[in-house]
């Protein structure tokens, strides 16, 4: 249980997927700039880490090393990921069609965020068991969540600033995530356990 | 095909990092030694040569409604043979990049040149694309990991120079630690990014000033 504790406080906030292990920053970047879309992202990553991370467990664990396949393990898993992601989208298509709408390009792009493949391979490095590696997969997505909801909200504002021409758009933006990554290194020595 | 066009695309105007922002978890990420930032450029580079190369050969023949998993599935092989190759030979290398280097398979770059370049254009087109956009982000992430380690560590040439341990820059009492941290990754690269933005705006304004001259 302590253990279980201290994984989802690390992956949300002192291991920050985001803003302290950099994956996911495309997205981070590209879908931030409304907060409604990058909740809608977040959620929707959130749902298919904890997923991949179930599957890809199971693949590795009862394909991959009975078979001594374990040099496989980035081809089977970017498939499994990309699967699920169609999957995810089929279902939201027939099932939820407003979620699906609103979500619309992000959905497909899931299959290239570096959170989901990482989220997989850190699971099984570190040999996590099935339930750990689900709980890891669905808190990071959530410390996912988390860091770009801030991140969009604070957005909104520096959109309004007048910085100097060159800085405008993305560097500013990527300063503006340097701050916000500054705030959470204050949660770097933050372990209950 | 234009050698000379592409290279400008590739290091300046077009350039994977700075210009179309991609693959900016690697940059990010890795870049706090010189050693890494050269090793992980020439991880990228080969790879994007090798995928760019078979995409481009097998573009008529994979079906465009799958070409995405395909692309995908082609990059991981050859990821997995750079990860199998870096492992066995530079581990230190590996090491220190550790699950950076199974991430190339989700670089944007990689797959944004697929789908952007080897898909509509020939064997050796594309070949000489992969090697400028490599050489470009190789450059991009240099120049990252230079101010990086200098600032954070008040070296230059960790990992490779003076017996890995860089050469000395600044006394060891002084560095910025937050600068080899997350937080100097987002800064160093804003400022980068402003200044090839810079760059590129006083070249446009330059080129209207002859023309208005001529």
């Amino acid at each position: 249980m302590e253990a279980i504790l201290g994984i989802i406080i690390a992956a949300l906030l002192s291991q920050n997927f985001i803003l302290v292990k950099f994956y996911g920053i495309c997205p981070f970047m590209g879908v931030s700039k409304k907060i409604d879309t990058a909740l809608g992202m977040g959620m929707a990553v959130t749902f298919v880490m904890a997923l991949a991370s179930a599957a890809c467990w199971v693949v590795n664990e009862f394909l991959l090393v009975p078979l001594n396949l374990g040099y496989m393990q980035t081809v089977a898993f970017i498939l499994v990921i990309a699967s699920i992601v169609q999957v995810v989208e089929m279902f939201l298509k027939k099932a939820v069609p407003a979620l699906y709408k609103a979500l619309g390009v992000f959905l497909p792009l899931i299959t290239t965020n570096c959170a989901v493949l990482g989220v997989v391979l850190v699971n099984v490095q570190e040999g996590y068991n099935f339930l750990i590696s689900v709980i890891n997969g669905a808190a990071g997505g959530l410390g996912f969540t988390l860091a770009i909801v801030l991140f969009a909200s604070i957005r909104a504002r520096v959109d309004k600033a007048n910085p100097p021409e060159c800085f405008q758009g993305f560097p500013i933006a990527l300063i503006t995530a340097g701050l916000l990554a500054l705030a959470f290194m204050g949660f770097s020595g933050l372990s209950i356990f | 095909m234009n050698f000379k066009k592409q290279f400008k695309e590739g290091l300046l105007t077009k350039n994977p990092v700075t210009v179309q922002l991609l693959g900016m978890c690697s940059t990010l990420a890795i870049t706090t030694s010189l050693f890494n930032g050269l090793g992980m450029g020439a991880a990228v580079t080969i790879i994007l040569i090798c995928s760019n190369v078979l995409i481009s050969a097998l573009r008529k023949v994979i079906p465009s409604q799958i070409r995405i998993a395909a692309y995908i599935t082609i990059i991981a092989g050859f990821v997995t043979v750079v990860d199998l190759f870096l492992q066995a030979f530079i581990p230190d290398l590996a090491e220190s990049l550790g699950v950076f280097i199974p991430l190339i398979v989700v670089n944007c770059i990689v797959l944004g040149r697929a789908e952007a370049f080897a898909s509509k254009n020939g064997v050796l087109a594309s070949a000489v694309d992969g090697l400028c956009q490599g050489i470009g982000y190789t450059v991009a992430l240099t120049i990252v990991c230079v101010i990086r380690e200098l600032l954070g560590s008040g070296t230059f040439g960790g990992g490779l120079l003076n017996g890995g341990e860089g050469i000395r820059l600044i006394p060891a009492e002084y560095p910025a630690m937050q600068m080899v941290m997350p937080v100097g990754g987002f800064l160093v690269l804003g400022f980068v990014i402003a200044g090839s933005q810079w760059l590129m705006q006083h070249l446009e304004k330059k080129n209207k000033k002859k023309e208005a001259a001529k």
